[in-house]
């Protein structure tokens, strides 16, 4: 019998010698797409955070390789176009991204370079799971882990025209939509994502989420004691806060930051379409269906009758149809 | 050459006297309707199904989630060029002519089926000219919104705020084009003596006499040059 593995509070620790059991799996998803009514769990898990320090970011990328090595997908070779991102979006083999900015300060004039690690946020409200059509093809547990089931995945893109933050990508080999899935499979064993794993600066710290935030506290503090008065946490409430979250010296400026969005939701268009919509169109197709299949059962049809018959004869045989005729 | 009839196509005519059958659709653009009708259906089916989880099931009648999520927008395109090959042939009747507001004015004798408060009709009633307008309107909106949010064509082309609009007004068309086609059908069956103008292509001189009476006097009045005999 294997140990069954602990909540991971950080990536730092190497893994057992020993084989361990997982610690979460199915039994503790606590949403699934197009899924109404989940049975919600037994237990609730502790709630999970990766913070990304972007003051700590040297741009190595070495979170990116990481990534790539632990979840085995191959990105084609790139190509240099003059800018220091690679690849040069997310794709369906690049589940998190650096990207850089050049920014001009202008309340010092200095030059900085702003470098986030781009990837899944892991939101509490997740877009992608609320606008995904396929049952069971997005699920959330209850650590807060946002994760994509491939199986059940159709490919159709919703998941795109939902998330906030533009992640998800669709492979045009087989049709399935991929990101960042926090590597739930390490969490899973008590390991840490494999990004903070190789992070040479812990600039990416997993744990708690709590412990997060107050990880957070000290960085911010430090960072306010050096300057950087508008240094803040980005864990945005419009979508019950994020499984991924940001320590950046610009808070209050969110977009410098290559368009991390200043207050991400689910777009309102996507709840219209996935709420009112579906619900009103639904019901409207329904009673239009049921009332004509009703009606035409039950009521008299618009039958010929015998006078129209007389008169079209009369018609085409050159007659006038109307003479004495019924009118 | 004879001028264009203005209350019929040139092909309509009478088809026989005893009794009086009046051709109304010839075969292909009987075939060209079915095609529509039945890519139509399949279109309903599949969007249905990835419209509405309770509905999800539906896709097992094309082989799966992501066989249903490959075949609906090929079915789409199957459906514009058909439907545009109809256009060309029924657009000319389907414009408004005064007696149109007559009819729409007594729409209650209409329901009633009270024809003979009505103005005489060309080929087609205002209902019938509704349903043609509304599916070409509502199909031209789901053919584009519907491009824009086929993620193997346009995945890569279309930004996520202005998919975020098509997703939503594709599902505002599809739901208007369902209505649309169920009172299509209803009116078809409820007004008997009709199914056959897409069956067997012809009608009943009653019938035309009935419902489309300018239509069946020009018909008549090119083609009885005497009685067939």
């Amino acid at each position: 019998m294997n140990d069954m593995a602990n909540s991971p509070t950080t990536a730092a620790s190497n893994p057992p010698v020993q084989p361990t059991e997982a610690y979460f799996d199915a039994r503790d998803v606590v949403r699934i797409s197009a899924t109404r009514n989940v049975p919600q769990p037994d237990r609730q898990l502790e709630k999970l955070a990766k913070l990304i320090d972007v003051s700590k970011c040297i741009g190595c990328k070495a979170c990116q390789s990481a990534c790539v090595e632990w979840n085995d997908t191959h990105p084609a070779v790139g190509e240099n176009v003059g800018v220091y991102e690679n690849p040069h979006d997310l794709t369906p083999d690049m589940f998190t991204l650096m990207r850089f900015a050049e920014w001009e300060n202008p309340a010092t004039n200095d030059l900085e370079w702003l470098i986030r690690k781009d990837g899944c946020m892991h939101c509490e409200d997740p877009g992608c799971l609320k606008a995904c059509p396929a049952p069971g093809a997005i699920v959330q547990y209850s650590n807060g882990i946002v994760d994509f089931i491939k199986d059940n995945c159709i490919g159709c893109g919703y998941c795109v025209t939902g998330c906030p933050f533009d992640i998800p990508r669709i492979s045009q080999t087989d049709h399935k939509s991929y990101k960042c899935t926090l590597c739930s499979d390490r969490v899973a064993v008590g390991q840490g994502p494999a990004c903070a794993k190789a992070c040479p600066t812990q600039a990416i710290v997993f744990g708690t989420k709590a412990d997060m935030q107050a990880h957070a506290e000290t960085r911010i503090e430090d960072l306010k004691s050096r300057g950087y008065e508008n240094a803040g946490l980005y864990d945005p409430a419009g979508v019950g806060g994020t499984h991924v979250m940001y320590v950046l010296h610009h808070a209050d400026k969110p977009g410098i930051y290559n368009d991390l969005p200043e207050n991400p939701r689910i777009s309102p268009v996507v709840e219209g379409w996935k709420g009112v919509t579906k619900t009103a169109g639904l019901a409207a197709i329904g009673l239009a269906a049921v009332g004509a299949t009703l009606h035409g059962l039950f009521a008299r049809g618009n039958e010929v009758e015998e006078h129209d018959i007389e008169s079209a004869d009369k018609l085409v045989k050159g007659q006038d149809p109307d003479e004495g005729g019924h009118v | 050459m004879a001028p264009r009839p203005y209350y019929s196509e040139p092909g309509d005519r009478l088809e026989s006297v005893q009794p009086v059958e009046v051709s109304r659709y010839r075969g292909f653009t009987r075939a060209n309707h079915w095609v529509t009708a039945f890519s139509l259906i399949a279109l309903a089916l599949s969007g249905l199904a990835l419209f509405d989880p309770a509905l999800y099931f539906l896709t097992g009648l094309f082989g799966g989630g992501q066989m249903t999520r490959w075949i609906h927008p090929i079915i789409g395109v199957v459906l514009f060029f058909s439907f545009a090959l109809m256009f060309i042939q029924l657009w000319r009747l389907n414009m408004p002519k005064p007696e149109d507001t007559t009819w729409v004015a007594n729409i209650g004798d209409v329901v009633k089926g009270r024809e003979e408060n009505l103005p005489e009709l060309g080929k087609y009633n205002a209902g019938q000219k509704f349903v043609f307008w509304a599916m070409t309107g509502l199909i031209i909106v789901l053919i584009v919104s519907g491009v824009m949010i086929w993620q193997q064509v346009a995945g890569h082309l279309v930004s996520v705020p202005l998919r975020r609009v098509a997703v939503l007004v594709h599902a505002l068309a599809a739901v208007a084009i369902i209505l649309v086609f169920i009172m299509h059908v209803y009116a078809a069956i409820w007004t008997r003596g009709t199914l056959r103008a897409m069956t067997r292509g012809t009608v009943t001189g009653g019938w035309a006499w009935r419902h489309h009476r300018k239509w069946l006097r020009e018909i008549a009045s090119r083609d009885n040059k005497g009685p067939a005999e």
